[in-house]
């Protein structure tokens, strides 16, 4: 009998809402539907009302954790409509503000996925050694979350010559916990047996939906903007693009525990380069923005994010346009979800890492009689865990040779 | 004090809704069960129902598509409940203020008995706000 699940558009542990119905035959999942809009705040209208360098504050809105990506986009596209350069030490500053927020943003997330499988203690240790990160980004920037960072031209706040010590060591502690994490992670049966061969999406899926930053480089489809158009002092680091092979949700976690090693080698080689650089020399200075256009792209924690500005030489973009990742790769759900039961529906959604809300509610419909079940977004979690349970018993069993 | 309020004040059950914002309030919430933080200590969970809520935490500018679910909400909350406004969204709608799908801070919808400033606020802050709440009763 086929049924359709309404999940959302709230949902308690991800952020922005969204809308999904998966529509299921038994506890399988044989089609899913998805509805965006939930969180819109017309931002792209928004900031054709605000001055140039007031709008890097609006677009660190437009998602709290890549409060580091949108700007950086943005700053990239009127800087490419005023053809300057940007110098050499406010560029280190913004990649190192930039790497920061993808380690901060990719343990969250590991975090997220360890609730939802109903591992409560890589939830746990996974925000616990985020908040090292956090003062460090503190330090940096001045603020925990939302950095302000980027500007037009250049940085805000330079960083302090006495910080780039403790931010080393506080690199130190991150790495050796994350290593450890990755190791738990991968060497665990449960996880492996939850997340294996779970949510596929194949390269040619990949490329067909559009899928950005780890969706796609966890299916083998090697693409990153921070290697292929590199802006900024991206071309003046080594850094590997970590590609798996199948595309499953292992994969996508493996993708981004691996790249948190990448970004913490990003951010050591700009504090060691940085030292070169006059301090105080972080801005080129603009006096207006002339008629014309630019874009620019930055390689957000969830993919590439895209900003367009048009200028008339007014004091205000005559059209911004915002392109974010997760918008491509929640529709990778239409290949990755069906196939797969209502339990692991709720980690595939997450996987992609995208952007919900809080609270949701999920309801049974009855497609023949219409009626209508009413399940708490906690009926889904308990499901995932409770299948996690079962998997923990089955290998428990099998250990002992009962 | 009734029963009921004391029972509340010595464990403070929060529904967290998020009417629009942009995540980071609803991160730094979560962050406080975590364990720098770790408010479990003092009684403070967070719940998946509003029927279990005794504080209602409310993130984000009220958007047009959320309007209609936060009014069902509060009328689905069990009184007496304590609502927050969460974040500079939350108290005044911040810097969507004048977006057109914006529909006004929570306030002008439903009461709100305290409110948490801040883009986002620390979470020593919500800690400190929950309190002060509490404190009132």
């Amino acid at each position: 009998m086929v049924k359709k699940i309404p999940i959302g558009p709230y949902h308690p542990i991800l952020e922005e809402p969204e809308f999904f119905e998966l529509i299921v035959d038994g506890e399988r999942v044989v089609d899913i539907e998805m509805t965006i809009g939930w969180s819109h705040r017309g931002i792209e209208l928004l900031s054709e009302h605000k001055t140039w360098d007031q709008i890097p504050f609006l677009v660190e809105r437009v998602c709290g954790i890549c409060s580091a990506s949108h700007p950086y986009a943005y700053v990239k596209a009127v800087e490419d409509l005023l053809g300057i350069e940007v110098p050499l030490r406010a560029q280190f500053i913004r990649v190192i503000v930039a790497e920061l927020e993808r380690l901060h943003s990719h343990l969250l997330w590991t975090g997220l996925a360890g609730h939802f499988i109903g591992y409560n203690t890589v939830f746990m240790w996974a925000w616990r050694y985020r908040e090292p990160l956090l003062d460090v980004i503190e330090a940096v920037t001045g603020n925990r979350n939302h950095y302000a960072t980027y500007r037009v031209g250049g940085v805000r706040r330079d960083l302090p010559a006495e910080e780039i010590p403790n931010i080393l060591k506080l690199l130190e502690v991150i790495e050796s916990k994350n290593s450890m994490l990755t190791k738990a992670i991968l060497d665990d049966p449960v996880i492996h047996a939850r997340t294996k061969g779970v949510g596929v999406l194949p390269r040619n899926k990949c490329r067909e939906y559009g899928a950005l930053g780890p969706t796609a480089r966890a299916g083998h489809y090697d693409i990153d903007g921070r290697r292929d158009h590199p802006i900024d002092a991206y071309d003046k680091v080594n850094f590997n693009v970590i590609v798996c092979e199948t595309g499953d949700v292992f994969d996508k976690a493996v993708v981004r525990q691996l790249e948190n090693f990448e970004s913490i080698k990003i951010i050591r080689q700009c504090l060691e380069q940085i030292k070169d650089t006059e301090p105080g020399d972080i801005w080129t200075e603009i006096h207006e923005v002339p008629p014309g256009e630019g874009h620019g792209m930055y390689e957000a924690p969830r993919g590439e994010v895209f900003h367009y500005v048009r200028s008339d030489g007014g004091n205000t973009p005559l059209r911004h346009k915002i392109r974010a990742p997760s918008f491509n790769n929640i529709l990778t759900n239409e290949v990755s979800v069906p196939g797969n039961t209502v339990a692991d529906a709720g980690l595939i959604t997450a996987a992609v890492d995208p952007c919900y809300s809080c609270t949701e509610r999920v309801g049974v419909v009855d497609s023949q009689s219409g009626s209508r079940s009413i399940l708490t977004e906690a009926d889904l979690i308990r499901l995932s865990q409770e299948k996690t349970e079962r998997i923990r018993k089955r290998l428990a069993r099998s250990r002992l040779g009962v | 004090m009734s029963l009921a309020l004391k029972a509340l004040k010595k464990s403070p059950w929060v529904f967290h809704v998020n009417t629009g914002a942009c995540n980071n309030c609803d991160i730094e919430i979560l962050d406080c069960l975590t364990p720098r933080f770790d408010v479990e200590r003092f009684g403070i969970v967070l719940v998946g129902s509003i029927r279990h809520a005794d504080v209602l935490l409310i993130s984000g500018p009220v958007t047009k598509n959320c309007l209609p679910r936060l009014k069902r909400l509060y009328e689905q909350a069990p009184k007496p409940i304590k609502v927050i406004a969460f974040g500079a969204c939350g108290c005044k709608c911040g810097i969507f203020r004048d977006g057109y799908n914006t529909v006004g801070p929570v306030d002008k919808y439903i009461p709100v008995d305290a409110y948490i400033p801040g883009c986002p606020p620390k979470p020593e802050t919500i800690i400190a706000g929950v309190v002060k709440v509490l404190g009132t009763l």
